[in-house]
């Protein structure tokens, strides 16, 4: 019987040598004469365990890992193609405890499938979802949303179906379906993640949307820095061409959806979205002013629905089990699931998808294992580079949108990022000024000159000149940045700075803690 | 650059160009597919650019720059990217940018003297779980040492 061998391709999993893995495996088995089907499939999620190299069995897959190539020849001997012991052995995959702990809806088929199989995405529950959908009039599919409680998992945690809401009820003779799969956010990787590891699911997403709202035309606008992700992306896009699942006359319903990948270069302002936009109309990505939003007026002055890669990869799940039943999980206002990423100086780093109301705690230690150096954990960033830095006397919070805001943090798009008690978060609000600075549109005045005014009073601050004056003007200069910037990058880059200020004043060199602000 | 070098150079990208102008939006994916092809933008490329897209030079030029990841110049044999986002600098990018640095004898933006690697700093791979990362041609590499990086360094002035 010819067993099925699965190492990911995913680009973490590469970049621990996935690829060498799976060319020892291949040229090992040829010598032995052992019949295999090699599948490149995306990563479970749990990295410091890749390459993961896992045999499907009758009793279900077992992993192996984290294998290097000399391991290989070793593997054979000990029969591992039929799931014999070895000591890089972990059992069965799924009922290792980091994976069988989480609800896994939106990442039901990552590092299950194989990414560019339709054959295989549809065997594993894919396009139910469209399939209901074509049934449906747009305003159901609409209020389907609506009812999932599902809020944009891009950081902004809008109401998707309000947003579709507005597309729907706009008269154009074109409208679009806009994908900002710009993931720039340091410590986030779930967008990328799913990109190579089930591009169907993102790709049917996006086709129920443009059905939902009356829009014919997608674009995915993707990170120039994902090769890996482009090329699963247009390998799938052109197998949903040719299948019928993508183009004129979807499945003989008579709608209509095209696709298309378009690269970004390399600027992290068009993760906000009319940066985006004016990036896709082949500009510079200056922010524009709002209103008008873009769902009336959007990509080429046309209704427009931005949405985030996982926002659109949940509608799938959404479709086809119900908006009721996606909102039965979660907390308060932030219903359903989020991929929770661990990066950093963490132990067990990888992608945790739960439901919301998990305490940072559980998720730092309970999954993470404290930090990979060993030390005690002093602080996470939760969202970004735009997100606060969290001190450990907020560890018991919940891990949901409003918790979170409540404390002057947020929780973005989930990248969650471990620092050891080495870490100067002094330095840490000067590279968040830093990064503001070289990252500013320029088009307002607060993020482009309040960047580069607020690394050199971080500077003066360090430096001992004049401190007690030079954090007064921090915290005004914040406060000018927050309130008069026009978008996130600089009206929130001061979270990080004022989060590092309040909670970790003795990095600045303040023996008492500077008070509450902001 | 020759003449005849300008020459051949001008037909690919005028092959791009017409190739994709027709697209909404076109200049982002013609500037990348001329970069793909011969590893940057050439001055020269602009009023090319801007006939086809019936744009103005400046307009161009505008784009050009405001992108991190396009370049104005040849770019060396290979490219070394190094990310300094949070989650490497969590566990030492800082230090491996500063060991690149001093074993290059470049800083970011510049090619070392023997035209081998050009160094470029980036802001998130999306490899934050096995950090410090670094992508060496396209290629993403995770929980990269100094001793990894000095590794890597020599085989790619070894290759051409």
């Amino acid at each position: 019987m010819t067993v099925t061998v699965y190492v990911s391709r995913d680009s973490t999993a590469i970049s621990k040598g996935a690829d060498k893995v799976a060319r020892a495996i291949a040229v090992e088995a040829a010598r032995r004469g052992a019949t295999i089907n090699l599948v490149r499939n995306g990563s479970r999620g749990m990295f410091w365990l890749e390459p993961l190299v896992e045999v499907s069995t009758p009793e279900g897959r077992v992993a192996y890992g984290p294998v290097r190539p000399e391991d290989v020849a070793e593997l054979f001997e000990s029969n591992f193609l039929y799931g014999g012991q070895h000591h890089l052995h972990l059992g069965l995959t799924e009922a290792i405890p980091y994976f069988a702990r989480q609800t896994r809806l939106t990442f039901a088929r990552v590092g299950v499938t194989d990414p560019v199989s339709l054959d295989d995405y549809l065997a594993h529950d894919g396009y139910r979802g469209l399939a209901n959908a074509l049934r449906m009039t747009g305003k159901d599919i609409v209020e389907e949303v609506v009812t999932s409680g599902l809020r944009g998992r891009g950081g902004a945690a809008f109401p998707t179906g309000i947003k579709w809401r507005t597309v729907l009820g706009a008269q154009a003779d074109q409208k679009y379906i806009v994908c900002n799969a710009d993931e720039g956010d340091s410590g986030t990787f779930s967008d990328r993640m799913i990109m190579e590891g089930d591009p169907f699911v993102l790709i049917e997403g996006m086709t129920i949307a443009g059905i939902a709202v009356g829009a014919t035309q997608g674009y995915i606008y993707l990170r120039s820095e994902y090769p890996y992700a482009e090329a699963a992306l247009n390998e799938a896009i052109s197998v949903a061409v040719s299948r019928n699942y993508l183009g004129e006359d979807i499945l003989g319903s008579g709608k209509t959806f095209h696709l298309e990948v378009r690269r970004g270069a390399g600027a992290y302002v068009c993760g906000e979205e009319t940066s985006l936009l004016e990036s896709l109309e082949g500009k510079r990505g200056m922010v524009r002013f709002k209103p008008p939003l873009p769902a009336l007026e959007g990509l080429f002055g046309k209704p427009t629905v931005v949405n985030n890669v996982i926002s659109l990869a949940s509608i799938p799940v959404i479709l086809d089990k119900g908006g009721a039943s996606y909102q039965e999980y979660g907390v308060g206002r932030s219903r359903g699931t989020l991929p929770f990423q661990l990066g950093g100086n963490v132990k067990y780093g990888g992608l945790v998808e739960a439901a919301f109301g998990m305490t940072i705690r559980e998720l730092l230690y309970d999954f993470g294992g404290g930090t990979r150096s060993g030390r005690p954990i002093r602080a996470v960033q939760i969202g970004g580079p735009l997100g606060a830095y969290v001190p450990e006397s907020q560890f018991d919070l919940p891990l949901d949108y409003e918790a979170l805001a409540g404390v002057n943090a947020m929780l973005g798009h989930g990248g969650v990022v471990v620092f050891d008690d080495t870490v100067d978060l002094a330095q840490m609000a000067r590279f968040a000024m830093e990064f503001c600075a070289l990252e500013s549109c320029g088009k307002c005045t607060p993020c482009r000159i309040g960047s580069t005014r607020g690394v050199e009073v971080i500077d003066r601050i360090v430096e001992g000149q004049d401190r007690p004056k030079q954090v007064v003007l921090l915290r005004d200069l914040c406060n000018t940045m927050l309130s008069g910037s026009l978008c996130a990058l600089g009206g929130m880059a001061p979270y990080p700075v004022l989060s590092a200020l309040n909670h970790f004043p003795e990095d600045f060199g303040i023996a008492e803690p500077a008070g509450k602000a902001a | 650059m020759s003449s005849a070098q300008s020459a051949w150079d001008r037909n690919k990208v005028l092959g791009i160009i017409n190739a994709l102008k027709h697209k909404p939006g076109a200049l982002m994916p013609i500037l990348h597919g001329i970069q793909d092809e011969i590893g940057y933008v050439p001055e020269d490329a602009v009023p090319l650019m801007a006939e086809a897209l019936n744009l103005s030079r400046a307009e161009v030029h505008g784009v050009i720059t405001f992108y991190h990841h396009f370049r104005t110049t040849p770019p060396g044999r290979h490219k070394l990217e190094i990310c300094r986002a949070e989650a490497c600098q969590a566990v030492g990018a800082n230090q491996l940018v500063a060991h690149a640095k001093k074993t290059l004898g470049v800083d970011f933006h510049e090619t070392t003297s023997d035209g081998a690697i050009s160094l470029e700093q980036v802001f998130c791979l999306g490899n934050c779980a096995c950090s410090p990362s670094i992508m060496v041609d396209g290629e993403v590499v995770g929980e990269v040492t100094t001793e990894a990086l000095d590794a890597i360094v020599d085989s790619l002035r070894t290759r051409q």
